[in-house]
């Protein structure tokens, strides 16, 4: 068949699907408001109740910053595709494409773009409402920045694959929301993203030691914080390496698990 | 050449048999339409041939293919036909040029985008989001992203409910075109008369097995049924069963000087032949 040497390509598909994705989020007023402004009033909320200094130039809301960052995402990528996708699938969208030549390859790349985009804008919106309102500072260390960077591609990675994974989890698509969002907003409680994480009792820092938004939540802390903060952590420093090492682990185990249960239709 | 052939399939969920045994045979260009009650097989029969669902046992070759077979080859499969699903409900943010823009680049011979917003009656929501179109509108762009890759098979699943008659006119008037171009077309529908203006050939299931396979003129022994001709005759409304309804005709036109008051030869319909022929069993 002429047809097998012009299919386009998966990854092709996948850039034209991401684009396609981010067109729809955007016209999704829900979607723009929850994903974009909420971040931003959960900000202006928490900066305005707590005006406490936690030490040496580190307002609160500076620590907060790091923590909302890292929330961010878990909410663009595992909270919104874990409630989307089984949306899509209740609608009959996914089988509709499981019909085409579309590999599913192209629509795990589409949602990570979209992911990824949204990512990035929440983090300019959230930094420059930090800036502006609430005297939040940007470190001037490339080093950080480095690490910030790292932490957004492989944190987001990580989130989008176990979303896709934990997709498989709601038996509807209207009831997708209640069974993911108290997953997420537990995990913000004891991640230490609304406290500050040595505030908490152990057994929940331990908990929260098993799930990346822990990590991501410390590792953006190392970034917006000054280095003398780092003894105030549990290990008495920002285990860099170790946040890395465990958040790739979750990557390549939300891969693994989103590969295996991914599935177009209900029956 | 055969586009699609069948042999001794089965498919059991639990504890019902929803194929029970169906062979089918449907070759290149036809428009073959499955007939049958709700729960009779059809969707589930539909849905293996598309290779949504896997067969319990069973020969089946789709342009050739195993449809159950995953990977590349799949994938090269899939680029030669188009599935409209039953319902889908999208949530419609995108346009309906954005939609099948998008869905042309999934294959390496899409159609014209224009053209098949025109074959399905889009112009005029052509720039509208989904969210805004009727009942109607929507099964049109179904039909629209089932045709887009210029498939070699269509599958249509109950492709006109819901719409008016005029809609589905319409509609007829576009697979009609599409069986010039030389698609091959299977058709499930509720709509007898649709099957009739539509099909080459129908099959009629129930409870998961074929009961016949025939055109629609003569499925059930129709063409050979006694026609029935009616007429009237002092005002009072007269007929009679024969199977040589000209003679009787021509034996009216001697009686009466001129038109015979209301006459009607009448053949049984898809309908009446579809309808015994479910009862029956």
């Amino acid at each position: 068949m002429s047809a097998k040497k012009s299919l386009p390509t998966t990854i092709a598909l996948g850039v034209a699907r991401g684009g396609l994705e981010i067109r729809q989020f955007m016209r999704q007023r829900e979607s723009v408001v929850f994903t974009l402004a909420f971040p931003i009033i959960l900000l202006a909320i928490f900066g305005s109740v707590f005006k406490t200094t936690l030490a040496e130039g580190v307002t609160f809301s500076q620590y907060f910053v790091a923590g909302m960052i890292a929330s961010g995402l878990v909410n663009t990528g595992f909270q919104q595709l874990a409630i989307l996708i089984p949306m899509e699938r209740e609608f009959g969208s996914l089988k509709r494409l499981r019909g085409t030549p579309m590999h599913v390859a192209s629509y795990f790349i589409g949602k990570s773009i979209l992911v990824f985009v949204s990512m990035a804008i929440q983090v300019v919106l959230l930094l420059a409402a930090g800036i502006i309102f609430f005297g939040v500072e940007l470190p001037d260390d490339p080093y950080k920045w480095l690490t910030f960077t790292w932490l957004i591609i492989l944190g987001s990675a990580a989130s989008t694959a176990l979303g896709i994974a934990f997709a498989a989890v709601p038996k509807s698509g209207r009831g997708a929301s209640a069974v993911v969002s108290p997953v997420v907003i537990i995990l913000q409680f004891f991640s230490g993203v609304f406290f500050v994480f040595t505030d908490l009792p152990g057994w929940m820092q331990q908990v929260a030691a098993i799930f990346p938004l822990k990590w991501m939540t410390q590792g953006m802390r190392s970034v917006f914080l000054p280095d003398s903060f780092a003894a105030r952590e549990v290990a008495g420093s920002w285990e860099t390496e170790r946040t890395f090492v465990i958040l790739l682990a979750w990557l390549i185990a939300g891969i693994f698990l989103a590969i295996r249960t991914f599935k177009w239709s209900r029956d | 050449m055969n586009v699609i052939e069948v042999q001794g399939l089965h498919k059991s969920y639990a504890d019902t048999k929803a194929v029970d045994g169906i062979d089918l045979t449907i070759s290149n260009g036809e428009i073959f339409a499955l007939l049958g009650p709700n729960g009779a097989g059809k969707t589930t029969t539909v849905e293996i041939l598309e290779g949504f669902r896997k067969a319990d046992s069973g020969s089946i070759s789709v342009l050739g293919f195993n449809p159950a077979q995953r990977g590349v080859q799949s994938r090269i499969w899939r680029n030669r036909i188009g599935i409209v699903l039953q319902s889908t409900a999208d949530a419609g943010d995108l346009t309906v040029q954005e939609t099948l823009s998008h869905f042309a680049k999934y294959y390496s011979a899409p159609r014209d985008v224009e053209e098949v917003i025109s074959s399905v009656g889009l112009d005029e929501k052509r720039g509208a989001l989904i969210r805004t179109l009727s009942g109607g509108q929507r099964r049109r762009l179904d039909v629209g992203l089932g045709i887009i890759g210029s498939p070699e098979l269509l599958f249509l699943d109950e492709p006109t409910t819901g719409f008016d008659p005029e809609a589905r006119r319409a509609f007829w008037a576009l697979i009609q075109s599409l069986r010039e171009g030389g698609t091959t077309i299977l058709l499930t529908t509720h709509y007898l008369d649709e099957a009739e203006a539509l099909a080459d050939r129908v099959a009629v299931i129930t409870r998961g097995k074929i009961l016949e396979v025939s055109t629609p003129s003569q499925l059930g022994g129709r063409a050979s049924a006694k026609a029935r001709v009616q007429w009237k005759s002092d005002g009072v409304l007269k007929e009679e069963l024969s199977d040589n309804p000209t003679d009787v005709v021509r034996r009216l036109a001697a009686q009466f000087s001129g038109e015979i008051p209301e006459l009607q030869v009448l053949r049984p319909s898809l309908e009446d032949i579809y309808l015994s022929m479910i009862g029956e069993k």
